[in-house]
Formats: structure tokens, C-alpha cells, sequence
């Protein structure tokens, strides 16, 4: 299948929470604002930055899980963002799938694997009990699992095990676009390994589009077609993973890609060490929202914000060095 | 058996001898959590300890603090402090007056070792009013010129603020600034960067470095991030399944690693040159303590083990420049190592 189309759009994507800040006092929290992202069939998007700045709420909304305040979500380009009822509501909810970081959290811990895995087939009444249980061994296979492992319950496994739980859940309705956020965040390298090795077996087997969501820099280069950086809710550039990794363009990616470790881990590089903190994320100041840590602020960015704008083909950073 | 009275400028400043550490309790009474761990620790230097989890990395920093977990006690072997102080043998009471003062430690969750309910500013004048009986004007004063060393704006109100008022970056500041308040010797830093950004990491290994070179600080670095141990140490251990498989310079163990289990992990690191082939990973799992049979405790996992290995232990052997591995792979090569194991 040529990569071409986009699969999934998002267009303008805000979302806002309101934050109580005194007993008669609430402001708006802008987690996301005015994210446009595009994935394209068969291929993996990457979101990274730091923590709290936005991922996994972008993450949701591209998964429906949570309805954004603004903007539209497009699913092979149709606005599937209000689809409320009926049939598209239950296709979507079968082709889009979200795998959480520490899929335990999610799970029944009473329950067995195995009706952890039918559960999803049950409820969208996809197959009858035997036909369930085949599924369920054959996913379990396909997760690198032997079938003796539906009759075990959460607790006896291991991060690792869980993590392909998790996965073989998302993965037993057949979705197209699955968003997984910080999948392999909580384990060790040598797990890691496993896992990231098993999500790209399973991309090409079956086809998917993933959206793939970490702070990890090696695993994103390794995941990703494309990454696109986020700094408090915002896309700050957006590139294919080699211009990226190779030609950072915006300040805070720079900083980003400094530490990047070299295949030789001893060699020494030099590394960007940003000054300052984050700003209060419900007093984000006017103008660029990476002022405060910029060796590069000058008048224009405490006043202006920037906005996205392409500097090379496919590559685009928001930034006033660059306009 | 050295002199436990050794002059100290020649002691290490932190000197574990095999220790052991046990399981009390009646279904797991007699399995070692940690076996025969053997390391030291030379003034103004840092010591890496790597190892995924589960392997007894927090254990044994917990063991120098007297911080052990109630169901585990130390089953032999010695830890001394300056050649002087046996940490071993040390009542509660006593080991109190060390921790915080002589030795400090940082961890991964400022949370859990801040106090919610109290200020910054209490908790950390608090350390110094005790350790050091400084009055309360002068630990003020310290601590303001604490926070501002550490990097945090505004110290002086930061003092009247509370714990949960700040973000990650800067409660790991402020844990840094309390435990480095008493300059203590020896800083034990239990993955202090884990759970913040790569930025901010960044940030704290920088402000560890410079205390490490302002007060001659010694550091034990514990963390599962090769990235970050090659950049911060001296020297690095591996720890497996309770006990130290590899040790050596941090070149010596990246260039040449001896071990097959540290050859494994650096090679299933994704760098980004092997993004487009399948990452090397280790097949199977850290055993548990119920699960270590008498040989070597890597056998279940290694591709290159043999009868021997699953039912004789292999002992830490020394070879060139001190660089020791756990391995009879190694023992027969006589350390002589260079392709990928
Ligand atoms: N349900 C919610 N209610 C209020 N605030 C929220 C909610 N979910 C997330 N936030 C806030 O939105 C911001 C972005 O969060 P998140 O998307 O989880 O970031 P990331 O995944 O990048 O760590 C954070 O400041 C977070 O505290
Ligand atoms: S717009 Fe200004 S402050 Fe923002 S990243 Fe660019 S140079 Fe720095
Ligand atoms: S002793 Fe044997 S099993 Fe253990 S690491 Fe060496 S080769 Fe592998
Ligand atoms: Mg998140």
C-alpha cells in the first residue's frame, strides 16, 4: 500500500480544562492549542516533549477518547469529530484503538486474560463464545504469548507481559489507527526492546497506522516516519524523522537533539543545556511560549507568538528566527 | 582482612565488603536478596550502578543508609564509612546522626521524600538546624544561598511556598539543595532523573556535576540509563539478580564489555543507527529470588550458556585494569574480549 493518503487529520485541535486557582477562582488551562497533525496510511507519526505539555490529550482526541473544545478531527477525510450515533460511531470505535502506557491500570484485575482479550469482542458482538476463545489463542500467538496464558490473571505477569496484554487488547478488533502512548516508558531497555521490535512486526502483518507517543528520543527516531515536537500544547516543528534528527530547526528541538546519545555512548557531545524553568502553565506568557528558556529571545518573541510555517519542504518550525 | 582502623585519608571513603542481605521472615527466611556485593566508593569520584529493575540496585543504597525494608537485614559482610564508621553495626540512633549529615541521598520521586504539609522552607532549615546547629537566622540565610546554588529563582519566596506548588524539575532541585546542605561526603542519587524530561535532566546532572566539583561530593549514581551513567562516572557496576556481574571503568565496560548480559543491554539500546533493523533484546526475565538455582544466575537467559553455567556459580574475576566480570565465558578468554558477545 503506497503511503499517501492521510488516515487521520487533525485541523486546529484545542482543548481546554478549567482550573480552579482559588476558592472563587478558575482559569482556563489550555492543554491543547491549535494542534494540526496528519498521519498517513501505514506509517508512524511520533509525538514527543516534555510531560504535561500535551500528548496524551492529543492522543486522545486522535483516538476519540476525548472530545476536543476546537477544531476538527478527519478520518480518511471525512469530520468525524461530532459523530455521535449510530454506525460510524461503532465502525470508528473499532478501527481506532489507544494503548496506554501501564496497561494494568486498565485492567480488570479479576478477570482472566483471556476474557480480558474477548472482552472487546463481546462488547462490540463481533463473534460468538467459540469463535472468541479461537480468537483470543491466535492473538495471543500472534503477541509472542503461548494460549495457556487466557487462563492467567494480571498480577502473575510480568511489565513486559502486561504491556503485550495490552496490545494483543487493542489489536483483537483489527483497528487501523492505533495512538500509543509511552508504551514502553515504564520498562527496562532489554524489555523495551521486545516490544518496540513486536509493534513494528505487527505494523507491517497488519497494516497499521500508529501515532506514537513518547519523551524517548532513541525510541521515537526508532518508531517513527515522521515526529512532530510539542512544547506546552503547541507543535513547534514538524518534519520526517531524518531532517529532524539531522537539521533541528526550532531552539527547543536543538536542545532536544543535543542529547540525543551517540552511538558510542562514551563519545562526548556537546550538549545544550537550556537555562531556566517551564513557565506556570496557567500563566503562559504572551508571545512565544518557549521565551523563557531561549538563548535566542529577542524583542519580537515577548510580544508575537509565532505560528508553524514551512522552512523546507515537508519540514516546518515555529519560530521568528525563521520567518 | 584490612584493619578496620585504618588511617582515614587512605580508607576509602566508602568501603562494602560482601555483603549479604537477607530475608527475614518465615516463607522467604534465608534468600538473599543481595550476595557477596563488594564495592568501593574514593573520595570526590562516581560510581555508577546499572542493572534493570528488580536486580537490587535500591536495596544495596538503602543498606548503606540503614534504610533497609523491615522484612530484609543484613546477613554478613561489612560497610564502612571514612575506614572508620561501620555502617553495619550501627544503631538506628546513630546511623540517623550519618544520614542527611555525612551521607544524603536523592530519589526518583521528590514527592515521596518531601513533606507535603510543610514548606520549603521548614524542611530545609530543618536539616541544618539539626545537623548542624545552626540558628534559625543562619539557616535562612543558608538556606537561601542553597536554593539560589541549585539554580531556583526567587529563592526567598520559594521558602513560604509548599512542595506541590512547584513542578518536577524544580522539587528535584530542592531535594538536591537539602541533601547537599550539610555538604555531605557521600551523595547517593537513586534514578534522579527518571521521571523528568530530557531537558530538565539534563539541567540536574549539570547542577550534580557542579557540586561534585564545588565540594569534592562523592556520587553513587544509580540508574537504568546508559546514556546518563556514561556521561556522570568514573567507574560502573552491573548489578543481576542480587549481585555485582560486571565492573570497570565506564570506557572500559562500554568498549569491551565482559559480561554477556551487559553486552545484551548496550546492544538493545535503539540508537539511531539501528533504526531499520530489529533491536537485540534478552529473551526471558530476572529471576526471583525463589527462582535462583545454584549456577550462574544469568544461565536462564544467556545464549552462551553451558552445563557448567547451570550448575556451578562463577566468581567476580579481576582481569586488566581492573575490569571484573561474573562470567566463565570471560574466565576463559582470560578477559581477552573484543567482538560483540
Ligand atoms: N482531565 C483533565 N482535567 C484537567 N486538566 C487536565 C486533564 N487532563 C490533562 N490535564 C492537564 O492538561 C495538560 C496536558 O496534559 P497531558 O496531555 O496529559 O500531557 P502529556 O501527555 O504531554 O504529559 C497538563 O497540564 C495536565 O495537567
Ligand atoms: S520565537 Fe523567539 S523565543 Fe521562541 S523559539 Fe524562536 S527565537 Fe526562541
Ligand atoms: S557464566 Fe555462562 S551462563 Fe553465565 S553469563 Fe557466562 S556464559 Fe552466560
Ligand atoms: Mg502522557
Amino acid at each position: 500500500m503506497p503511503p499517501s493518503e492521510p488516515l487521520v487529520e487533525l485541523n486546529g485541535i484545542t482543548k481546554s480544562y478549567a482550573k480552579p486557582v482559588s476558592l472563587f477562582k478558575r482559569q482556563t488551562l489550555r492543554a491543547v492549542d491549535g494542534v494540526s497533525l496528519s498521519v498517513r496510511q501505514g506509517e508512524t507519526l511520533g509525538l514527543v516533549g516534555e510531560s504535561g505539555c500535551g500528548k496524551s490529550t492529543t492522543g486522545q482526541i486522535a483516538a476519540r477518547l476525548l472530545a476536543p473544545s476546537g477544531g476538527k478531527l478527519l478520518y480518511r477525510g471525512e469530520d468525524v469529530t461530532g459523530a455521535g450515533a449510530g454506525a460510524l460511531r461503532r465502525a470508528l470505535r473499532r478501527r481506532i484503538q489507544y494503548v496506554f502506557q501501564d496497561p494494568f491500570t486498565s485492567l480488570n484485575p479479576r478477570f482472566p486474560i483471556g476474557r480480558l482479550l474477548g472482552e472487546p469482542l463481546k462488547i462490540n458482538r463481533l463473534c460468538g463464545r467459540k469463535e472468541r476463545q479461537l480468537r483470543v489463542g491466535e492473538m495471543l500467538e500472534t503477541i509472542g504469548l503461548d494460549a495457556s496464558y487466557a487462563k492467567r490473571y494480571p498480577h502473575e505477569l510480568s511489565g513486559g507481559q502486561r504491556q503485550r496484554i495490552g496490545i494483543a487488547r487493542a489489536l483483537i478488533l483489527n483497528p487501523e489507527f492505533v495512538v500509543l502512548d509511552e508504551p514502553v516508558s515504564a520498562l527496562d531497555v532489554s524489555v523495551q526492546a521486545q516490544i518496540l521490535n513486536l509493534l513494528k512486526k505487527l505494523q507491517r502483518e497488519f497494516s497499521l497506522t500508529y501515532l506514537f507517543i513518547s519523551h524517548d528520543l532513541n525510541v521515537i527516531h526508532y518508531m517513527s516516519d515522521k515526529v512532530a515536537v510539542m512544547y506546552l500544547g503547541k507543535i513547534v516543528e514538524t518534519a520526517d524523522v531524518d531532517s529532524l534528527y539531522s537539521r533541528p530547526l526550532h531552539p527547543y528541538t536543538q536542545a532536544l537533539m543535543s542529547f540525543v546519545p551517540a552511538d558510542d555512548l562514551r563519545a562526548k557531545r556537546e550538549k545544550i543545556i537550556l537555562k531556566g524553568d517551564l513557565p506556570n502553565p496557567l500563566a503562559i506568557p504572551a508571545g512565544c511560549p518557549f521565551q523563557t528558556r531561549c538563548a535566542h529571545v529577542h524583542e519580537r518573541c515577548l510580544s508575537a507568538a509565532p505560528s508553524l510555517k514551512e522552512a523546507s519542504p515537508g519540514h516546518s518550525v515555529s519560530c521568528h528566527l525563521y520567518a | 582482612m584490612r584493619e578496620a582502623a585504618a588511617i582515614a585519608t587512605e580508607a576509602s571513603l566508602l568501603d562494602i565488603r560482601n555483603l549479604q542481605i537477607r530475608l527475614r521472615r518465615t516463607r522467604g527466611a534465608g534468600l538473599s536478596v543481595l550476595d557477596g556485593v563488594s564495592l568501593t566508593v574514593e573520595r570526590g569520584e562516581t560510581i555508577g550502578i546499572v542493572g534493570e529493575s528488580g536486580c537490587g540496585k535500591s536495596v544495596l543504597s538503602l543498606s548503606i543508609l540503614g534504610l533497609l525494608p523491615s522484612a530484609m537485614r543484613i546477613g554478613g559482610g561489612e560497610i564502612w564509612y571514612e575506614g572508620r564508621h561501620p555502617l553495619h553495626t550501627m544503631t538506628d540512633r546513630d546511623i540517623r546522626a550519618f544520614r542527611g549529615k555525612e551521607i544524603a541521598m536523592i530519589f526518583q520521586d521528590p514527592m515521596s521524600s518531601l513533606n507535603h504539609g510543610l514548606t520549603i522552607g521548614y524542611q530545609i532549615t530543618e536539616t541544618l538546624r539539626l545537623h548542624l546547629g545552626y540558628s534559625r537566622k543562619e539557616a535562612r540565610e543558608r538556606a537561601v544561598w542553597l536554593l539560589r546554588k541549585v539554580g531556583l529563582p526567587r529563592p526567598e519566596s520559594l521558602l513560604r511556598e509548599y512542595p506541590h506548588q512547584l513542578s518536577g524539575g524544580m522539587r528535584q532541585r530542592v531535594m538536591i539543595a537539602i541533601a547537599v546542605s550539610c555538604n555531605p561526603g557521600l551523595l547517593i542519587a537513586d534514578e534522579p532523573t527518571t521521571a523528568l524530561d530530557v531537558t530538565i535532566q539534563a539541567q540536574i546532572l549539570d547542577l550534580m556535576r557542579q557540586i561534585r566539583e564545588e565540594d569534592g561530593t562523592s556520587i553513587l549514581l544509580i540508574s537504568h540509563d546508559f546514556g546518563v551513567i556514561a556521561d556522570m562516572c568514573d567507574r560502573v557496576l552491573v548489578m543481576y539478580a542480587g549481585q555485582i556481574v560486571e565492573s570497570g571503568t565506564v570506557d572500559d565496560l562500554f568498549e569491551r564489555p565482559l559480561h554477556p548480559y551487559t553486552a545484551g543491554l548496550l546492544r538493545s539500546i535503539p540508537t539511531p543507527a539501528k533504526k531499520n533493523s530489529p533491536l537485540y533484546s534478552i529473551e526471558g526475565h530476572v529471576p526471583a529470588l525463589h527462582e535462583r538455582g545454584a549456577g550462574c544466575r544469568f544461565a536462564s537467559r544467556c545464549a552462551h550458556a553451558t552445563e557448567r553455567c547451570r550448575t556451578e556459580q562463577p566468581e567476580l574475576v579481576a582481569y586488566r585494569g581492573g575490569h571484573a566480570a561474573r562470567c566463565f565465558l570471560a574466565e576463559a578468554e582470560g578477559g581477552n574480549r573484543h567482538a560483540a558477545v
